[in-house]
């Protein structure tokens, strides 16, 4: 680094430093001051490496054996981006198994940090903006320099995006932790913390807008309209459902800037649509590279994925009211959000039904090659739960299924299903080709990955659906006499089992993660695990030679 | 009306027609004629030498 440079980084650093302490003196609660003294932190690290020859960042490069910049393609970002997938993968599924086991036995609970409703959100964050979130972003900068065939534009605002986002994964984190929330669901962030998001988003779309419009391809491939759908809806819910006015501008508490039922509205507008748009989309377009890429073929149809482009952004944006079903919602919006997401079924099935189908003519990859595996059952799942949505939307299911726990097993199986198993299955497609090694250390370890996860999934999704319809019946039942049979407390206490049976589900599921955490190290260690081959056609050198028990006969002079 | 009912009146009305015909336009894209070498090309686009690297 030059010295200017340096030090322009270690002043930088020393204001951020300066500023976070006067922030944190005059905070006007524990959770603003809180997160004051870790942008401190941020910036005792900037100022560090600024000051002295010591690079944490090099450093950190060198411990996970990044190779040097050789590549054609700027791919440090993702190399970074694919560790954080990992890391906030682990984090995200221990927060949920350790709440799944809260619920079973409510001792769990450690008043008053590590209580369900502390650790609730930050699970749902872990998984769905810190995993998903991380394979997002790495996966879009991978593919939108290989399909527009150009470098990353804006190198350095790449690298703000990672490590900016990081800084909105702790922040928001550890605000859960502090209670620092506006108890919107998806959206607990406060305020400044949303500011900072927007920041980042903003530098995002300018890193992946900028690269595509430096392409060398005519073409833009229909897996950059999913990102890019994608970036820009996630930021416009993003700004349009945080609108909110702080209390004060030294202190985390804010109100939003809409009231009841609009408030709510605009709340599932946004909650369901971070569903569709950064769920479904950003991983759809995740699924459109590398299903092709994995199968060696192309897209099944490249009409339909346009089809199955355009009815997804039509549709999605207007299918949030069926969370607000029997409630002060005027019926015309409840019947218009049930109706359009209903319609999204078609969509859904046919982006399923694409991804699927660019596999004919080589099913057999299904049995030889674990990661098409996995991808072929993140699309079954995306298939069944897609299925699933519009079928609990129907205002008459929604009112047996409404607030109870099938709603999180549907989650469940498109989030672990569909989400975790397509960007597990990218991963393990990444990183040999991002760490220049031949395979992965261990495809047989894929493999038990593999079935770990899916009989996790059966167990969680199962144990839901009995658990949910169960409870519905139980809260609706009339006696004779016209009083409810049951009281909550009993339905509690007969979900029991199912939510034993649920944390068992978590925890196979997780050992799964645990067991592709270990093949991803020992891959960027550079080893190969000597194991037989998934699949090899049968071979008997014994039996490889010509008939010699009968003599052949000696031929005519 | 009020500004608020003069503005839904629309989007219910006209404004539903025109996105209506700009999702058609959108979808039937792709099948115009002559579109199919380029549906094609677009197709294979991902496989045009090596990507990797």
């Amino acid at each position: 680094m030059h010295a200017e440079a340096a030090l322009g980084r270690s002043l930088a650093g020393f204001g951020l430093i300066v500023l976070a302490l006067v922030v944190a003196a005059f905070a006007k609660d524990a959770g603003f001051a809180a997160h004051a003294v870790i942008v401190g932190i941020v910036g005792l690290a900037i100022a560090i490496s600024g000051a002295t020859s010591f690079d944490p960042v090099g450093a950190a490069r060198k411990a996970l054996r990044m190779p040097e910049l050789s590549s054609r393609y700027d791919d440090d970002p993702i190399r970074w981006g694919v560790i954080a997938t990992m890391f906030w993968g682990i984090a995200g599924l221990a927060a949920g198994l350790f709440i799944a086991l809260q619920l079973a036995f409510p001792v769990l609970n450690l008043e008053p940090y590590f209580n369900f409703g502390r650790l609730r959100p930050l699970h749902t964050s872990a998984v769905i903006f810190a995993f998903g979130g991380n394979a997002l972003i790495a996966t879009s900068f991978y593919v939108v320099q290989r399909t527009c065939r150009a470098r990353l534009a804006l190198p350095g605002v790449a690298r703000f995006v990672f490590w900016g986002y990081q800084l909105f994964i702790v922040l928001a984190a550890t605000g859960y932790l502090l209670g620092v929330t506006q108890s919107r669901e998806y959206a607990e962030p406060e305020w400044y913390v949303d500011l900072w998001l927007t920041i980042v988003w903003v530098a995002y779309a300018a890193v992946f807008v900028g690269t595509i419009l430096k392409r060398n391809e005519p073409h833009i491939y229909v897996a950059n309209w999913f990102y890019l759908a994608f970036i820009i809806t996630i930021a416009m819910l993003h700004i349009v459902n945080n609108l909110a006015v702080p209390v004060s501008l030294l202190g985390a508490k804010s109100y939003s800037a809409f009231a009841g039922v609009q408030d709510a509205l605009t709340q599932w507008w946004y909650g369901h649509n971070a569903v569709g748009f950064f769920l479904t989309a950003g991983f759809l377009a995740m699924m459109y590279y590398f299903v092709p890429k994995q199968a060696e073929r192309p897209v099944y149809s490249y009409r339909l994925s346009i089809i199955h482009f355009w009815s997804l952004i039509f549709l999605y944006i207007w299918a949030g009211p069926h969370h607000l079903h029997y409630t002060a919602l005027p019926d015309w919006a409840q019947t218009l959000g049930m109706v359009f997401s209903i319609m999204l079924w078609m969509p859904s099935w046919g982006g399923m039904i694409n991804g699927l189908m660019s596999l004919n003519g080589a099913w057999d990859k299904i049995r030889t090659d674990p990661i098409i595996r996995m991808m072929v059952m993140a699309l079954a799942f995306y298939g069944m739960s897609t299925f699933e949505g519009p079928m609990l939307s129907i205002k008459a299911v929604n009112s047996l299924s409404h607030y109870t726990d099938w709603t999180i097993g549907h989650v469940h199986s498109g989030a672990l299903g569909w989400n975790g198993l397509i960007t597990f299955a990218c991963v393990y497609y990444l990183v040999p080709r991002l760490w220049k090694r031949e395979r992965m250390y261990s495809l047989r370890l894929i493999n038990t990955h593999f079935w770990l996860a899916t009989i996790g999934i059966v167990f969680y999704a199962a144990s839901m659906w009995v658990a949910g319809v169960m409870q519905g019946l139980m809260w609706r039942e009339y006696g004779p006499d016209g009083f409810l049979v049951w009281s909550f407390a009993d339905t509690v206490d007969a979900m029991f089992p199912m939510y034993v049976a649920r944390a068992v589900g978590g925890l196979l599921y997780m050992s799964g993660a645990v067991v592709m955490t270990y093949n991803v190290w020992m891959t960027l260690a550079g080893k190969l695990r000597d194991e037989k081959p998934m699949s090899d056609a049968a071979y008997d050198p014994e039996a490889d030679r010509p008939i010699t028990t009968t003599p052949s006969t000696v031929p005519a002079e | 009306m009020t500004f608020y009912e003069q503005l839904r009146h629309f989007a219910d009305s006209y404004f539903l027609v025109f996105m209506f015909l700009v999702f058609l336009t959108f979808c039937l894209w792709p099948f115009r004629p002559g579109g199919k070498k380029h549906v094609e090309d677009a197709r294979n686009s991902i496989f045009k030498e090596d990507h990797d690297g």
